[in-house]
């Protein structure tokens, strides 16, 4: 690591911190809606461990709790999951290295470092991205152990407002995206096209639709 | 729960992370390092702004398969007007919370 990786994996540090706090809360509700859904602690924490996606923890989850089975689960998580493609394909030139380096670089990628790691220009910084991921994976794991441990204690995560948290927390990535003008149009329109496919496709395809509005982009 | 619907979920959290793992190698895995041509940067740079309004908009206002305006749609709105003032993530995350929670007392 030299002097000005080094800077830059602090900086994406200081950056990451907010986002991990709310990564606690966001797995902490995780944690209890899993264990709720009938998966143990231990199921819980490994899940967050290995797969560390929110929206694809929550979505398989949900399946769980309404008693889908195991393909319908890792078909939702995988639809969820679809946008890091898009992600990675941008990621990609900013990341160095063989395929092997590459495919493990490419694991930091989680949506708040892809977002602030985002030079603006089409490049990243991936020393910002590996400093923001890191504190973030800290919080994930270990809200997910408290949630899953106390899940029992807390009762209602709905009566709490925990459902809360997940669309605030990509609200705050939105917000940040917004202040360049020529997301605000594609960003209303993506929106919409997703809310009017909901009541007519599997949960995570509005999303995917949604991300293909983004191509109004060669039209400029 | 036990035996066989464990195994299931064992099987869910295996499969859900091998998944996972190659979509997020697969874009750095397959280009490389190599540059985007121009067109695909220009849309690349408007796709999070996109991903995440819809991700925005589907967590706050769907319910299944279902649109509707409840608790928590108004939590999230007042978390969105505290972040639109420049205020902490944070607070609007607990502020969010706080209202839903709150409206669904009342309600």
């Amino acid at each position: 690591m030299s002097a000005a990786e080094r800077l830059s994996f602090r900086r994406g540090t200081r950056l990451g911190i907010p986002f991990a706090a709310v990564a606690f809360l966001l797995s902490s509700s995780f944690g209890v809606v899993a264990v709720q859904a009938g998966f143990s602690p231990l199921q819980a924490v490994v899940m967050s461990v290995l797969v560390n996606a929110g929206a694809a923890q929550f979505a398989a989850t949900a399946i769980v709790a309404a008693g889908g089975g195991v393909l319908p689960g890792v078909l939702a998580a995988t639809l969820m999951n679809a946008r890091f493609l898009a992600m990675g394909a941008a990621l990609a030139p900013s990341l160095p290295g063989g395929p092997v380096s590459r495919a493990l670089q490419g694991q930091a990628n989680v949506d708040p470092s892809w977002a602030v790691a985002n030079n603006g220009d089409g490049t990243f910084d991936r020393w910002v991205l590996f400093g923001a991921s890191a504190p973030q994976y800290v919080g994930w794991v270990t809200g997910t152990l408290v949630g899953a441990l106390s899940g029992d204690l807390l009762g209602d995560v709905e009566r709490l407002g925990l459902d809360a948290i997940y669309p605030t927390f990509f609200l705050a990535l939105l917000v940040t995206e917004l202040r360049r003008p020529a997301s605000r149009r594609v960003a209303l329109v993506g929106a919409v096209v997703s809310l009017a496919l909901v009541p007519f496709v599997p949960p995570g395809v509005p999303i995917l639709v949604a991300a293909s509005v983004a191509l109004i982009g060669l039209a400029r | 729960m036990t035996g066989p619907a464990q195994d299931h979920l064992w099987l869910l959290i295996g499969l859900i992370a091998v998944v996972t793992v190659v979509i997020k190698a697969f874009g750095p895995v397959v280009l490389g390092g190599r540059a985007l041509p121009p067109a695909a940067t220009k849309v690349l740079v408007l796709l999070p702004a996109v991903v995440l309004a819809a991700l925005v908009a589907t967590s706050t206002l769907a319910d299944g398969p279902a649109l509707q305006v409840d608790a928590r749609t108004v939590g999230v709105a007042v978390g969105g007007f505290l972040l639109w003032r420049g205020r902490p993530m944070l607070l609007a995350v607990v502020v969010a919370v706080a209202v839903t929670a709150a409206l669904r007392a009342v309600g």
